[in-house]
């Protein structure tokens, strides 16, 4: 066990990767040398060579374009991409190839990868480098996309993604790269795809969150609580899809109320689906509609009005009163 | 150098000024970064010639389609100082262009910015009008398919358009021997039927003889030009990266010894167009200017938060307008609760 940050967790979830299995091969802008633009490949190409942690040429088309080729014939790419707002040159890859290879050649081909993406916005970026567009990804059949919301998490999952039969799109909120440490083993562990975490139990209000906004939620908690002589049940959905149904459902069932809490902006965010298919499947356990918190359905702005832009607590504080006095 | 018969001696004098503007601009901009009054800002110093010359080769009419360390280029064809500051303060009012200034808005996205440059040059060609565009890019831009996409767009329909790669040898931290198996960038231009050549970048004239010698070729009809300028970035990539971990010591300031802005004023000199005297003058000109740019950005106070809302559409739909009301009232709900105990940090 060591206390380690959410970014030195990835770093250490990688080196586990690349020990355990000689197929993994990493590769990506700037991961080599300089160990990344955030360091989650710090001393890794030092360790493994440069033929496992590979510094590509500058194209987000041919790095996602070539890790196909890559799974297809036999090792398991683990491509990064610098930033979530500039994936979208490799989106024709992900959406048209990497989904689909499976479906497509009837199984003949399959392409186990994980895209690890720093995603999120409240790190005082410039421009274009904080989206949170993880909804054009969970729109897309045949993907699987995780976010952890902690250091123990994104060891876990990313290795359960890098034994994923399947493609995986692995989210890192760069707003909780450095925040706070946790505990983390030094062995090989996975935390399973496709089961959201309880973080807290609550009785009155079930919130449902993933990647940085679980922290903001939980911080706010307290206040929420006492204020209102409330408990409110606080879900990490961790797999964004195909998303725990289960235990959602069971949440809201219990509690009768949901908000759902995330910085992509609220117009067709993965709030509208959630809270779409509580509806369907909880109606008559529900006490008030769902509501959502999301970012401001603009442009993530310049860094000055960023922290406006993903939910704040006052909108988090809004989103409970309502379930509470509908 | 040879005194230059073909480049007038005002046009000498205003490049190199311009380049001196520049670096002080740069590297007091770096000063604000550490100081915590701007954000992360992408130095340019190294790379005023490349900047300062190809730009002065354009008309007015002309367009300058930058990446995010072209903003001396937006400067010299006519963005004001302190857009460019508010720019990296992260105020959208840095985002204001002049409507006279024909500069396409800093593109963050690698190489995505030329094939604007290919369409704007396109439109001029299909609306005849006599305009040209100067599209910057780096090496590793080299690497992206828009770049090839542009260019051979350009090349079919034989576009006004100027690409001109800044070659500073590295994409953050990766060589330009990863970027490229072949030997320049220019001689890709080849395999899209563009001109393409290779000049120092740290030469002001020669690059000033390119471009301009392209611009008058595109203006005429005779298609687009790739210009490959050698230079290198003797900073960092932006202000929170460490060039040390990947660029071998002494590297950088092997390259300062045939610096741009130090060769243009030698040979000035030379010439018996610039002295000590005028100098002096001039960076007081310069340190004035840029004061005053940096008092109009710390001038300005909080940003207007309602700014979110403005432009993204010509006209605010309703469930925009909704949330722009809630914001406001957001906003007091948040005044109010100053008087009140401390919210949880986010
Ligand atoms: C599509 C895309 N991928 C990655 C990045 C992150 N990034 C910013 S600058 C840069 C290197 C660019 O190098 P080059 O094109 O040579 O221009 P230079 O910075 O040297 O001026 C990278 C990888 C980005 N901005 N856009």
């Amino acid at each position: 066990m060591r206390e380690m940050t959410l970014i030195q967790a990835v770093n250490d979830g990688l080196r586990t990767a690349l020990a355990d299995d000689s197929r993994v091969i990493l590769l990506g802008e700037d991961i080599g040398k300089n160990g990344g633009v955030f360091r989650a490949t710090e001393g890794l190409c030092e360790e493994f060579g440069e033929d496992r942690v590979v510094d590509t040429p500058l194209a987000e088309a041919g790095i996602i374009g070539a890790s196909v080729g890559l799974a297809a014939n036999g090792l398991i790419p683990v491509p990064e991409i610098q930033f979530m707002g500039f994936i979208y040159s490799g989106f024709e890859q992900i959406v048209s190839h990497v989904a689909r290879l499976r479906m497509r050649s009837r199984g003949r081909f399959t392409v186990p990868m994980v895209i690890r993406v720093p995603y999120g916005g409240r790190i005082r970026a410039p421009e274009l480098h904080s989206d949170s567009t993880e909804t054009f990804f969970a729109h897309t059949p045949g993907l699987t996309v995780v976010s952890p919301s902690n250091p123990y998490d994104a060891k876990g999952l990313l290795l359960a993604a890098v034994k994923s039969p399947d493609p995986v799109l692995f989210l890192e909120p760069m707003h909780i790269y450095r925040a706070f440490r946790q505990s983390v083993p030094d062995e090989a562990y996975t935390v399973p795809i496709g089961e959201a975490r309880v973080v807290k139990e609550g009785r009155h209000v079930t919130v449902i969150t993933w990647g940085a906004m679980v922290r903001d939620v939980m911080d706010a908690v307290p206040k929420l609580e006492a204020q209102r002589g409330i408990e409110l049940e606080v879900i990490d959905l961790r797999t964004l899809a195909p998303w725990d149904e289960d235990t959602v459902f069971a949440s809201v069932r219990k509690t009768g109320r949901a908000v759902i809490v995330h910085e992509a902006v609220t117009n067709l965010g993965l709030g509208a689906e959630l809270s779409a298919r509580i509806h369907e499947h909880c109606i008559l356990d529900l006490e008030a509609p769902v509501a959502r918190v999301g970012g401001l359905d603009v442009p993530v702005p310049l860094f000055q009005l960023e922290d406006l832009h993903a939910p704040t607590y006052t909108r988090i504080e809004r989103a409970i009163d309502k379930v509470l006095e509908f | 150098m040879q005194k230059p018969s073909d480049i007038a001696h005002e046009m000498l004098v205003r490049m190199y000024r311009q380049m001196s503007l520049l670096r002080e601009f740069d590297r007091r901009s770096v000063r604000l970064q550490r100081a915590g009054r701007i954000g992360t800002y992408p130095p340019l110093e190294g790379q005023e010639a490349c900047q300062v010359a190809s730009t002065l080769a354009l008309r007015a009419q002309d367009f300058v389609v930058p990446t995010y360390r072209d903003y001396g280029a937006m400067m010299v064809h006519g963005v004001p100082m302190e857009n460019i500051l508010m720019y990296w303060n992260g105020r959208s009012e840095g985002c204001e262009i002049p409507h006279d200034v024909n500069v396409f808005p800093i593109a963050v996205p690698i190489a995505t910015q030329l094939p604007h440059a290919a369409g704007l040059a396109w439109a001029a060609k299909l609306k005849k009008e006599d305009q040209v565009a100067l599209g910057f890019f780096g090496d590793g831009a080299s690497s992206e398919g828009d770049f090839h996409e542009a260019m051979n767009f350009a090349g079919v329909f034989k576009l006004p358009v100027v690409f001109f790669c800044e070659n500073n040898q590295y994409a953050i931290s990766v060589p330009f021997a990863r970027q490229t198996a072949t030997e320049t960038i220019a001689q890709k231009a080849a395999a899209y039927g563009v001109t393409g050549l290779r000049v120092p970048g740290w030469d002001a004239v020669a690059i000033y003889r390119a471009v301009r010698d392209a611009v008058s070729r595109a203006a005429e009809g005779g298609g687009p030009t790739l210009i490959e300028a050698l230079t290198y970035r003797y900073g960092p990539h932006t202000t929170s990266d460490d060039p040390t971990k990947y660029r071998p010591a002494g590297e950088a300031e092997a390259w300062r010894e045939r610096d741009a802005l130090h060769l243009l004023s030698q040979s000035l000199r030379t010439f018996g167009l610039w002295d000590d005297e005028l100098e002096t003058a001039l960076a007081k000109e310069i340190d004035e200017t840029i004061r005053s740019a940096i008092a109009i950005m710390e001038s300005l106070g909080p940003v207007n938060p309602l700014h979110l809302f403005d432009h993204v559409y010509a006209s605010l739909p309703k469930y925009l307008q909704r949330q722009r009301d809630t914001l406001l009232s957001e906003l007091s709900a948040d005044a109010i609760r100053t008087s009140l105990p401390k919210e949880p940090s986010q």
